[in-house]
């Protein structure tokens, strides 16, 4: 069922391609003479140009040629790499994305911005094409050549006379001497032929020659010089090679491909022959030049530059199969479907009770626990891919506001649902872009405080348990508490009498229109920014936190679930519902028998071990009608550094299974954020901790 | 059938809620269960009932009779979920209305549809699409996706209360910033 066409599939691999090109050139603004980097930027634009040209996308492949043939200059190492060469090839790669995008609808043209681009880029070209023809260090044979015109041959000329030329009176000798007026020669005398001198006859001829002549005279010419001896001799005339004008930088015939023309040899003799060749290495210890550890040392670290760079790749590649979210978005809810109908299978065979239905169902059950996990993988991608797109994000910025900013990034292999990256990019973009824009201080100021000119902006990854922790860290000037504060109070956020921990006040920069920034840039300060970061990073079921040390720097942690769709959630009833805890939030389960609950009345305090914690009735909180039954039980979790209890009727166990969304029409219901269908058939309501929490402080 | 658009067919599913024929726009129907256990949400309004398990996927379930201030009444051997595709705020899911008993499918003809009337009670008139005439009988011809209108919704989120809420005592107490226990 093939129903993407051709275009889509072009925008979708220009797209991957436009991704590597960007990183490469980034990697070469580091390490201007990684060859390996400018081939895959080379190439890459080949392949988008080609494409396109063969899609009919033509201002996309001429627009690419210009680009191509300026890389092209660069990979023969004519043009040296300048910050203002990497600016041109970025900005021109954005183009190239704007024109591709714009075939989609997705967005215009800039002319004026493609007229300033090809301008700059057909100089480039312009100046190599002079020095190239101002050039004198071209090769010799050229040179020569250029006196020859129009045309210059090379000729294989190989010449045996028969044994008994001399008797004829004729001097080899003289024959040679004229092929080599005809021009630039190269002579090669076989003498192999001749017997030793006991069996010698001296008047006949032993010899061979092999000439290579250079001469615009044609092969009748050269035929005329033998033309007495013709019958009696093994003449061969081949043109080796042409040279025309222009011809300049056709590849020179290695030996071999020569010796294989000439059927002197096969091409497998040459290969076997230079694998016996000896390697660099090995010469140069024989010539004690060097000694072997070195040498070992040399190699390893070549071997592991080598490895490193291809797995880095293999990484930032992801996958090698190109399948659409859709499919296996079906494949996951099959999946979901069939854990679902599996654990029904296992409650009813143990009802049941019949040993050979038992072990049955206990393989189904291996099996789709197996499935459910490779199936749950396969959406897992690693982080680094939105990591390297930042890279280029704190480049672009950082030159922009005049700021020396490093970006080093940790765990970039570090895997997460898809989904889940693909809502964490926005989030992610707006919280580096607060580090460089309010952050990292200009390098003078920097300077002042005795730090390094360029601020560092640390962006790490790692698993912690069920969790993804996503740090950023940056060493700029940290987060102004009273400024803070000041704003809170000015926008009527806090009352000025209000005491709160400083952590408490970095909270509200969490707060829907608040933003301490006195100039609204169109980089941040609109104060739109961190509560929406704050509401999807909740949509994740994920937290977020800050911590900063003024002057020093600040420190944002991200928590995130490994995936949206599955929950280990405790399983709880309230009359006769069924609800889940999140498990990871759950601490311990106490009991609440009805005396005690009676005597505190309206104070919903515990005293657990010492420590008072305040619970809440989530037979009131979510209007569950009924008798209470006389023992009840506390399940005391810990949301955000906060022990709170929910009371409920029993604490059934551990349950994890597939979460199911329960719709737009319950889209205003925070406290439940999802459904789970169970064994038997029921429906268990997940019910979202922190919305419980955060009713209870109303 | 196409669930997105509706189509202008004039045949309609008609069924039983006490002892009134209504019926729903046979477009719109994907199909009738037998009644299942359905499990309640809380905080939603009182006709929202709750949730059924259909297979595999969750689907939300209204009481229309709760919807037209209508008598409750016993649930029969009869009485039956409609499942049935609606649109809120552009988006598109399923949702299951109960009846006390499907009757048949039948086709009116636009011209023996005449426009709902004003009861002037509480019954509210939006989502009567219009009242069909099929053999000396009324049919009250609902259109479902009214139900969730984009207002009613929007009033739930801003104040947290609803009319219909049942229970007015739970809605004083939220006004109260001090909870104070009930039994």
């Amino acid at each position: 069922m093939n129903e993407t066409n051709f275009n889509d599939i072009f925008r979708q691999e220009a797209d991957e391609l436009l991704f590597e090109i960007e990183e490469a050139v980034l990697e070469i603004e580091e390490n201007p003479d990684d060859i390996e980097a400018i081939n895959r930027i080379f190439r890459a634009v080949h392949t988008i140009k080609g494409s396109g040209g063969m899609l009919g996308f033509t201002k996309v492949a001429q627009f690419t040629h210009v680009l191509e043939t300026v890389l092209d200059r660069l990979r023969e190492g004519d043009l040296p790499v300048t910050k203002d060469l990497i600016n041109l090839i970025l900005r021109s790669r954005d183009h190239v994305k704007s024109l591709i995008d714009s075939t989609s609808g997705a967005g215009a043209i800039d002319p004026d911005q493609e007229e300033i681009l090809l301008t700059q880029l057909n100089d480039l070209i312009q100046i190599n094409e002079d020095k190239n023809t101002r050039n004198d260090s071209g090769n010799t044979m050229e040179e020569n050549l250029s006196k020859y015109s129009p045309k210059a041959f090379i000729y294989r000329i190989t010449f045996k006379p028969g044994k008994d030329i001399f008797r004829s009176g004729t001097d080899p000798g003289l024959l040679i001497e004229e092929l080599k007026s005809f021009g630039d020669h190269n002579i090669i005398l076989h003498y192999k032929n001749i017997p030793s001198i006991d069996v010698l006859i001296p008047d006949e001829c032993y010899l061979s020659w092999d000439i290579i002549l250079t001469t615009s005279r044609t092969d009748d010419d050269i035929k005329d010089i033998f033309i007495f001896v013709e019958d009696n001799c093994e003449l061969t005339i081949d043109i080796v090679d042409e040279l025309t004008e222009g011809d300049d930088d056709k590849e020179i015939k290695k030996i071999g491909e020569i010796l294989v023309e000439r059927q002197v040899i096969s091409e497998e003799e040459i290969k076997n022959t230079l694998n016996d060749q000896k390697r660099l290495g090995e010469l140069l210890i024989e010539k004690n030049k060097v000694d072997y550890d070195t040498i070992e040392t040399a190699l390893a670290e070549q071997a592991q530059i080598k490895k490193t760079r291809e797995k880095h790749r293999e990484e930032i590649k992801a996958s090698s199969l190109r399948v659409t979210s859709e499919k296996l978005d079906s494949l996951v809810d099959l999946v979901g479907e069939l854990v679902t109908v599996q654990a029904r299978l296992s409650q009813f065979s143990s009802i049941m009770d019949h040993s050979e239905l038992l072990s049955i169902a206990e393989e189904v059950e291996k099996l789709t626990t197996e499935l459910r996990d490779n199936t749950m993988d396969i959406r897992m991608m690693p982080i680094g891919t939105i990591f390297s797109k930042f890279k280029r994000l704190v480049r672009d910025l950082s030159s922009d506001l005049g700021k020396g900013i490093n970006l080093v990034t940790e765990g970039a292999e570090t895997e997460l649902d898809k989904t889940v990256i693909d809502r964490l990019d926005d989030p992610l973009v707006h919280l580096i872009r607060n580090c460089i824009d309010h952050g990292i201080e200009t390098p003078s100021v920097r300077k002042e405080n005795g730090k390094p000119e360029t601020g560092t902006i640390y962006l790490s990854a790692v698993h912690k348990g069920a969790y993804v922790v996503i740090t950023i860290k940056d060493d700029g000037a940290g987060l102004n508490a009273e400024a803070i504060r000041e704003k809170a109070i000015e926008k009527g956020i806090i009352q000025r009498e209000a005491t709160l921990s400083e952590k408490q006040i970095y909270e509200i920069i969490f707060a829907p229109g608040f933003s301490t920034a006195t100039t609204v840039s169109n980089i941040s300060g609109r104060g739109v920014g961190m509560d929406v970061v704050k509401r999807t990073i909740g949509s994740l079921r994920g937290s977020i936190e800050l911590d900063s040390l003024p002057g020093k720097g600040t420190v944002i942690t991200l928590k995130l679930p490994l995936t949206l769709a599955i929950i280990n959630g405790l399983l709880v009833s309230i009359a006769d519902t069924s609800y889940i805890l999140p498990l990871a939030t759950v601490e311990e389960c106490v009991e609440l028998t009805r005396d005690y609950s009676d005597q505190s009345k309206g104070t919903n305090l515990l005293n657990v071990r010492g420590e008072i914690v305040p619970y809440i009735r989530l037979r009131d909180h979510l209007n569950i009608k009924g008798k209470k039954p006389s023992l009840e039980h506390i399940v005391i979790t810990d949301v955000e550094d906060k022990r709170i209890g929910f009371v409920v009727d029993k604490v059934i166990g551990g349950h994890q299974t597939v979460i199911k969304a329960l719709g737009p029409v319950f889209k205003y219901v925070k406290e439940v954020s999802g459904a789970t269908i169970l064994g038997d058939g029921k429906i268990a309501l997940i019910l979202d901790v922190n919305a419980l929490m955060l009713f209870k402080e109303h | 059938m196409a669930a997105t658009e509706i189509l202008e067919t004039n045949k309609y599913l008609s069924f039983k809620l006490d002892n009134e024929i209504y019926a729903f726009d046979i477009s719109q129907v994907r199909e009738v269960l037998d009644y299942t256990e359905i499990t309640k949400v809380p905080k939603m309004p009182v006709f929202v009932k709750g949730i059924i398990n259909l297979r595999g996927g969750v689907v939300p379930v209204v009481d229309l009779r709760k919807k037209f201030d209508l008598p409750t009444s016993e649930n029969t051997v009869n009485t039956c979920i409609i499942i049935m595709d609606i649109s809120i705020d552009n988006e598109k899911t399923l949702i299951g209305a109960l009846a006390d008993s499907v009757q048949e499918v039948m086709t009116i003809e636009p011209d023996f549809i005449e426009p709902p009337p004003k009861i002037g009670t509480r019954l509210d008139t939006e989502f009567i699409r219009g009242m069909g005439k099929k053999n000396d009988k009324f049919i009250i011809i609902i259109d479902i996706d009214k139900v969730f209108s984009v207002g009613e919704t929007y009033m739930l989120q801003e104040t947290g209360e609803y009319r219909g809420f049942e229970d007015a005592s739970q809605e004083d107490m939220d006004k109260n910033i001090d909870k104070k226990e009930i039994n």
